[in-house]
């Protein structure tokens, strides 16, 4: 059984790769013989048997970890993440590693320096970023689950963009060892299915306290799938209504907005709620984010690993041209803002009032959720946009994230929800975001709105 | 605030990145875009508000995370060597520092 399932999703993952360009690379080899492993000594576990996806910035051991990058050459980590290893003891069976936005930097896939990834849906379209391999993968029935990274929004939006769930856990839930680190107080890996109890069961596996990452928390994994089902009556789902406003395109509004109808009718109370510093958390990110890049990638030069620039005769030449030729200009731009706002003279102006603000910004979810157990908004201003339609004008791609950075910084979880298709048949997806730890209430919810309308529309671009 | 060529290059050099002339014309007109875009931060009264320490939890904060000070299993020298650009002799091999 393993071993067909694999199969199946290994032969359509070669076959779609040319038209989606998800995969950076597809392990027959490894998956096959896993699965035959797995049969042969009858493994039975959570995910026993099934075939998975993911991003090529956490570490598989024997594979390649590209980051969607030069700079790493051909690196193939002598390690696995921790995630990586509770899956595969659960019984998963890594199918291949997948496209990405250069280190997790974008929200469309389309800063990988293996070209960008196309939505299923529309292959004129991005998948949005920066897992949009995973989310295409997934979207297209090539595999059931993947994992992704999720650092503004990077699992939620692609998730929203190809018509699939995806969830970012509350900062700690996951361990990041293993996961190459772009923002280290923002990062988290996240799961991409085209079903709640998938994700939940996901979840269920990876989680958990890891002595190997200490931003992991110590607190208990319950058995999300088990916590399903059940009445959603009395819950209390907080509607941010100023943020429903300017810069949302209509058809995704209305669709939010029916999702809110739907949870009336599953006796959902509907609750007023502000979050007054929500405008600030572009601005914000952009500092945060940036100046973790631009430590966190000081790393890549060339010493220990990847990419070496040739010509250099001397060490920091060879840093300088390793990074220069190494790098892709929106990961160079990062670095750069980085640098800058962590430099003399400018980092008490940028740098600690960013933080400051991002206090705020905790503290508006804090309020907020005094009244309700989980907020709801949509998870990206639009749908899928056009391949190099906002390539251009890097602010004009930063606001892409403007619904799933606040999750970040704030540190709560949030889940990304299929909830329709545009009148060009793009999806649109709605996002709930909760307390820390709310995982179960998150996933409780989404499971209730999935029951009462599936979402059961095929891409175009789909698995066989 | 615009930031000016001199400011691109005194950054690329701190982030040890060796810019091209398109890179150092485009660079900078961008960043002073994003730049300006950030300031809005400046409307806002932070006055006593505490810097965040990342997204981290109560719960993450209470969490102990020492260890006892016991050697555990490392890489080891040849399979820590075996992605090397240029190993030599057991160490990472470099140009000189002049």
């Amino acid at each position: 059984m393993s071993r067909q399932s694999v199969e199946f999703s290994i032969t359509a993952a070669e076959k779609l790769n040319e038209t989606l360009n998800a995969f950076l690379q597809i392990d027959r080899e490894g998956a096959l013989q896993r699965a035959a492993e797995l049969e042969k000594s009858g493994h039975v576990g959570p995910l026993s048997g099934v075939p998975v996806a993911v991003k090529d910035n956490i570490c598989v051991k024997g594979l390649q970890a590209s980051c969607g990058s030069k700079i790493l050459g051909d690196y193939h980590p002598p390690y696995n993440a921790t995630v990586i290893e509770r899956l595969t003891k659960a019984g998963a069976v890594v199918i291949g590693k997948t496209n990405c936005d250069e280190f997790a930097m974008g929200s469309s896939n389309e800063n990988s320096a293996f070209g960008p990834v196309r939505n299923p849906w529309d292959t004129t379209r991005v998948s949005g970023g920066s897992s949009g391999g995973s989310a295409a993968a997934v979207a297209a029935g090539i595999v059931p689950v993947a994992l992704g990274s999720d650092t503004g929004g990077s699992v939620r939006q692609p998730a929203s963009l190809c018509g699939v769930i995806g969830l970012k856990p509350t900062y700690g839930r996951n361990s990041r060892y293993g996961l190459v680190a772009f923002a280290s107080s923002l990062d988290q890996v996240g799961v991409f299915a085209r079903e709640v109890e998938d994700v939940a069961r996901v979840l269920s596996v990876i989680a958990g306290r890891d002595p190997q990452d200490s931003t992991t928390a110590d607190v208990p994994v319950p058995d999300y799938a088990a916590e399903l089902n059940g009445d959603l009556k009395g819950a209390r789902l907080g509607f941010p209504r100023t943020l429903f406003g300017k810069g949302l395109d209509n058809e995704v509004k209305q669709s939010v907005e029916s999702v809110i109808d739907v949870y009336r009718d599953l006796g959902v109370e509907i609750v007023d709620v502000e979050l007054p510093n929500a405008g600030y958390a572009i601005a914000v990110y952009y500092i945060i984010a940036t100046a973790e890049a631009s430590s966190n990638l000081a790393r890549f030069d060339g010493v220990r690993y990847g990419f070496r620039a040739e010509e250099a005769r001397e060490l920091r030449q060879m840093y300088r041209k390793t990074r220069e030729e190494g790098f892709g200009p929106e990961v160079k731009r990062r670095i750069m803002l980085g640098t800058y706002v962590l430099s003399a003279g400018y980092y008490d102006a940028y740098y600690r009032k960013a933080q400051q603000v991002r206090t705020l910004i905790k503290n508006d979810f804090l309020a907020a959720f005094k009244s309700c157990d989980a907020i709801i908004t949509p998870t990206s201003p639009t749908p899928a946009f056009a391949i190099g339609e906002k390539t251009d004008d890097p602010l004009a791609m930063y606001l892409n994230d403007i619904y799933t950075v606040t999750a970040n910084l704030a540190g709560v979880p949030g889940i990304s929800v299929p909830c329709g298709l545009s009148s060009e048949r793009l999806p649109i997806g709605f996002q709930l975001i909760g307390p820390y730890w709310s995982e179960s209430m998150l996933l409780k919810l989404s499971h209730g709105y999935e029951q009462a309308r599936p979402f059961t529309e095929r891409p175009p671009i789909s698995a066989s | 605030m615009p930031i000016t060529q001199a400011d691109i290059e005194k950054v690329a050099n701190l982030a040890h990145l060796e810019l091209a002339e398109e890179e150092l014309k485009t660079f900078g007109p961008q960043m002073t875009e994003i730049v300006s875009y950030v300031e809005q931060l400046n409307e806002i009264d932070t006055t006593n508000v505490e810097p965040a320490i990342g997204g981290l939890t109560p719960e993450g904060e209470r969490t102990d995370s020492s260890r006892a000070d016991e050697i555990n299993g490392s890489l080891g020298q040849k399979t820590a060597l075996a992605e090397a650009p240029d190993p030599a002799a057991g160490h990472f091999r470099v140009p000189k520092v002049l």
